[in-house]
């Protein structure tokens, strides 16, 4: 078993008490959606920025496995394998 | 000799495009700020809650990026707390999202626990619990005019609440679809509309439709409530069923914020500007108009406003106190914001160069609850 580690922008961090980097183990390869749905457990508050009530990702939040961002792969069906990182990076976007 | 004990102060809340503001005084002239609060988040909606023996002032925050959701404080602003499964977001089932929070109104000193909320997509909540969690009213989410509802420039939003204290009538407005009634405290709605022009539809006199800014009920008279309306100022004496024009006299009918006195009838506040394509004081001038007679005549007040301004002011940036005399305070997209202690005739600049202000809320609390003011002995 391996970890699959999702790394936070700063801005997130207080909401995932300070960590940077959340683990989760994994046996196998897992699906984006299934570890947002399994960060919502422990941090409800973290996994509403991420995606609205509908379950749809945000609009300028980027998730990225494996240096591609999930709306090129299969969205939140993209799945991550054992030991694999998932980056969270907010679009450059506002004014 | 003693001294003179200041036994209440004043909090403006102060919600902008980049994130909230609070002000404090003693005097509604000399103000002291904090903030940002939520920076880089928008503030489009407050409401400062003064019932229970507290003073909660609940902010929907908008992100950009993390979307919105609703926090308050009851202490200031000192600490902020987030409802850990959100306050206010749409069940399953609907198959929708809270865009943004558009309006947050603490009902009646005779409902403690009772805050409604508006929100995009048009939607009204009710929370029973002070403020933190909201439920969907069914009864307008469900209302089969809602397929037809249409968004106005900001957004298709449920922008004005108001509840009478004293029965179970609710009127809500919406942009674009006018003014709504419930007249069993929300189970069930029907538009009231009668009388307010929607001059940009193939049929100008539509049964729902309009685009009303704000509504705004006269505190003493029941039934009475007025509307500023995309173009068009408006009252009705009979609980909506008819509403005329009170707009001449007013140097332009088009604008967005309507007030009204929290005491005295016949009293109310409109900030016109110039027209629908041409969103910015009449010729530059930034003044306040009040009406004392319901509307059959206005007052203009500009003393301490610049006249040399071209900035709008939105649905929400302009509220009033509940103090006697009852103190004004609007903001501007240009990020001023204005102060009056006396009912509009005077006013003094509480900030300027913030961003785009959405929304201010004014109150009356507890001297004891501000930093820095002198307490009673």
């Amino acid at each position: 078993m391996a970890d699959i580690s999702v790394v936070l922008p700063s801005v997130l961090q207080p909401l995932a008490g300070g960590q940077s980097i959340l683990t989760t183990p994994a046996d196998g390869a897992v699906t984006v959606g299934f570890l947002l749905d399994s960060l919502a457990g422990d941090y409800p508050v973290l996994a509403r920025r991420l995606r609205d009530e509908t379950g749809t990702l945000r609009r300028y939040v980027n998730i990225y496995v494996n240096g591609d961002e999930v709306r090129r792969l299969r969205g939140l069906e993209t799945e991550v394998a054992a030991g694999q990182e998932v980056v969270i990076i907010q679009s450059v976007a506002g004014g | 000799m003693g001294c003179m004990a200041i036994e209440q102060s004043y909090v403006l809340a102060i919600g902008t495009k980049k994130g909230l503001w609070l002000a404090t005084s003693q005097d509604r002239q000399t103000w002291s700020m904090s903030g940002p609060h939520f920076l880089m988040s928008e503030v489009p909606s407050i409401g400062i809650d003064t019932r229970n023996g507290r003073t909660r002032i609940m902010v929907g925050v908008r992100s950009e990026h993390w979307g919105p959701t609703v926090a308050h404080s009851d202490d200031l602003g000192a600490t902020w707390t987030e409802p850990e499964q959100g306050a206010i977001k749409f069940p399953d089932g609907t198959d929708a999202a809270v865009e943004r929070i558009w309006q947050i109104y603490p009902d009646a000193d005779s409902r403690p626990g009772v805050v409604w909320a508006g929100a995009e997509p048009i939607s009204v909540w009710k929370s029973t619990d002070g403020g933190e969690h909201f439920e969907l009213n069914r009864g307008l989410w469900d209302h089969p005019h809602r397929s037809e509802w249409g968004a106005g420039y900001g957004g298709a939003a449920a922008h004005s609440i108001v509840v009478n204290p004293s029965g179970d009538d609710v009127h809500i407005a919406m942009s674009t679809g006018g003014v709504y009634r419930s007249l069993d405290g929300g189970s069930s709605w029907e538009p009231r509309n009668k009388g307010i022009s929607a001059y940009f539809m193939p049929d100008p006199n539509p049964e729902f439709g309009q685009c009303v800014h704000k509504i705004a009920a006269d505190a003493a008279v029941e039934g009475r409530l007025y509307a500023q309306n995309h173009h068009g100022v408006y009252r009705t004496d009979d609980n909506g069923e008819n509403w005329e024009s009170i707009a001449e006299g007013l140097p332009a009918d088009f604008g967005f914020v309507m007030l009204t006195h929290p005491r005295r009838a016949g009293t109310a506040w409109v900030i016109p500007l110039k027209a629908d394509g041409e969103r910015i004081p009449p010729d530059g001038k930034l003044a306040v108009h009040r009406t004392d007679d319901a509307g059959k005549t206005w007052k203009r007040l500009d003393s301490g406003l610049p006249q040399g301004e071209y900035n709008a002011v939105l649905r929400d940036a302009a509220s009033v106190d509940s103090a006697e005399p009852v103190g004004v305070y609007f903001g501007t997209r240009g990020g001023s914001v204005y102060a009056s202690p006396d009912e509009g005739e005077h006013f003094t600049e509480v900030a300027s160069h913030l961003p785009d202000v959405l929304c201010v809320r004014a109150a009356v609390v507890s001297a004891a609850l501000v930093p820095g003011a002198p307490v009673p002995a």
